[in-house]
């Protein structure tokens, strides 16, 4: 999502009642009222046809992968190599085998971390973040900077939520050894221009990681287009299964990286005093990974590629051109991040003037309406709006605009829980 | 709606839109910060103990939901002027209501019983502990002999000054 999606070409618009049809789960009534989901940016809900497929592979060919000689085993490996092809492909990766499973987006950074920056980093060299960081996309480079004595520094955001690219050379400069930043906020929804950025930093020499957590679900990503050198995400918040994150790098990065975990899979060949590694992406993949995730993130892919992630896209910006609106009507909420629907995912992080975000998560679940509030894994953006918490809504492919009526009106609904005026 | 209105009372309005303790201290104080990590609360508590042992007062800086702000301002209204002893006590028994415990007959609490609905929110209990758990601490930073009532809790963190 360069937001390439302005559509040059007109894309067929979701049907949103058919595709809710696909998510049993949206069945369910909480606290006596219908479902309305609207976590999805902490995790998706995810389809029958991920859910049969990860039980099929356990009903039909379950095995342990890349190891036996028998024919179960040989089917289980097909359906994690599979995979990797799948998602190499939804990313228009460079190479299928650039492409790297991992258990999250955290442990891909984290990968990164310790294969790439231990390499790399070091004392007086500079990395550069930014305020809207997620806690996976910042801890671990403090972590790195305590031991290799390098820099954090950070590009701020301006009041619109957006990044401040008009200082970004003041922040990067030949010592940036890594420019690391989110794809989309998950607190503020700002879609970043990762080309511009990652042209800048390329420019002083410096490798860009992409934390595209909230990147993938919503809109086709490229990362070539994007041009950064590493790209990580969590399935999980695009349909696909818990348990299982991708890493994406360059494959000629990949290739001079040291490796993460040691253990089973990842050798070539091993003494009892030292070891060869295996070729990428196996050098990054120590152990029995988790094939059935795997088979989930397969079906899910070919799941959003069935809907169009153009398509998908442009639900999001119908989404949030509604509620951004409907929640403008309530002049005693403050909306974070960028005011144009085309720069936001669909998310609205929002605080209520008297009401905290938890009272209004709390009685927003009476209303069988899930939101998440806190400070969303991201504190120091909190700290830097000036906020403790926010109530975010994010809603995904089979939310509706009467879904966005629900909120307005139980946001309606906790103003009079407290007594306060409308 | 039946919950809401058992969790929402409007005792538990009113101390949250104007919380007991908002009086600096004068003098010499116990300074504690309760932290909620996983939803972000914070509390500061400051208390100071007269030479009869007794909580001479007590101030509070609180900075999270209804039910947490509420539960520090009920703590300040019940505590003021009671012996250590009699804190200690009120604190375990509002630990234990909140644990599923009911409340001692006989005896009043006032407007601390209106948290009694937050046991029906269960993910919203933590928020009713964060002022007692702090008060722990300042008791034990008080009188290190009273450290075997800060009692070990996974949610909620506590610093000391």
């Amino acid at each position: 999502m360069t937001i390439d999606t302005e559509a040059t070409t007109p894309t067929a618009q979701l049907d949103v009642a058919k595709v809710r049809q696909d998510f049993p789960i949206l069945q369910r009534e909480i606290h006596g009222k219908p479902l309305i989901y609207l976590d999805n940016s902490a995790t998706t809900q995810r389809p029958d046809s991920v859910i049969d497929a990860m039980s099929d592979f356990y009903r039909t060919s379950n095995a342990n992968v890349h190891r036996g000689v028998h024919l179960l085993s040989e089917e289980a490996t097909d359906a994690y190599e599979g995979a990797r092809s799948k998602v190499a492909a939804f990313l228009n990766a460079d190479s299928t085998q650039s492409i790297i499973f991992t258990r999250n987006t955290t442990e891909s950074i984290n990968l990164v971390a310790h294969a790439w920056a231990r390499r790399h980093v070091r004392e007086g060299d500079e990395i550069l973040l930014t305020v809207m960081e997620h806690h996976s996309n910042l801890v671990p480079w403090q972590l790195l900077a305590q031991e290799r004595g390098c820099k954090l520094r950070f590009l701020d955001i301006d009041e619109s939520g957006h990044l401040q690219l008009d200082h970004l050379d003041e922040v990067l400069n030949e010592h940036t050894r890594l420019v690391a930043l989110t794809h989309v906020s998950n607190a503020l929804g700002t879609v970043n221009a990762i080309p511009t950025i990652a042209c800048a930093a390329h420019s002083v020499g410096a490798k860009v990681l992409v934390d595209g957590a909230q990147g993938v679900p919503h809109g086709p990503v490229d990362v070539q287009a994007l041009d950064c050198d590493f790209y990580a995400y969590s399935p999980h918040k695009a349909l696909g299964p818990l348990g299982i994150g991708v890493l994406w790098g360059r494959r000629d990065v990949l290739e001079e990286m040291d490796p993460f975990l040691g253990g089973g899979e990842m050798i070539r060949d091993v003494t009892l005093e030292r070891s060869t590694w295996a070729a990428v992406p196996h050098k990054f993949e120590a152990g029995t990974p988790s094939v059935a995730d795997a088979v989930g993130l397969g079906a899910s892919i070919d799941y959003l590629n069935e809907l169009g992630t153009a398509a998908i896209r442009q639900h999001e910006v119908r989404i949030n051109e509604y509620l951004l609106g409907r929640l403008r009507e309530l002049p005693w909420l403050t909306v974070y991040g960028p005011q144009d629907p085309h720069d936001r995912c669909s998310l609205a992080s929002f605080n209520d003037n008297q009401i905290h975000a938890h009272d209004l998560g709390t009685i927003l679940d009476q209303h069988g309406i899930a939101i998440r509030a806190g400070h969303h894994c991201a504190k120091p953006l909190m700290r830097r709006l000036g906020v403790m918490a926010t109530a975010r809504a994010s809603f995904y492919v089979y939310n509706d605009l009467d879904e966005v009526d629900r909120l307005v009106d139980a946001l309606f609904e906790a103003r009079k829980v407290f007594g306060l005026a409308t | 709606m039946q919950g809401l209105d058992d969790l929402y009372r409007e005792v538990i309005l009113d101390h949250y839109r104007t919380p007991h303790g908002a009086d600096a201290i004068d003098g010499p104080a116990i300074k504690v910060e309760g932290f909620n990590p996983l939803c972000g609360d914070e509390l500061v508590m400051e208390l100071s103990v007269d030479a009869d042992g007794r909580i001479a007062a007590l101030h509070i800086e609180p900075n999270g939901c209804s039910i947490s702000v509420a539960s520090a301002s009920m703590l300040v209204q019940q505590l003021s002027g009671k012996t250590l002893a009699e804190a200690i006590a009120l604190k375990d028994t509002f630990k234990a209501v909140m644990r599923g415990e009911s409340w001692p007959e006989g005896q009043d609490f006032g407007d601390l019983e209106a948290l009694e609905g937050v046991k029906n929110f269960p993910v919203r209990i933590k928020c009713a502990l964060l002022a007692w758990t702090t008060l722990e601490q300042a008791l034990a930073q008080y009188d290190p002999d009273l450290a075997d009532q800060v009692e070990a809790d996974d949610d909620i963190e506590v610093k000391t000054h």
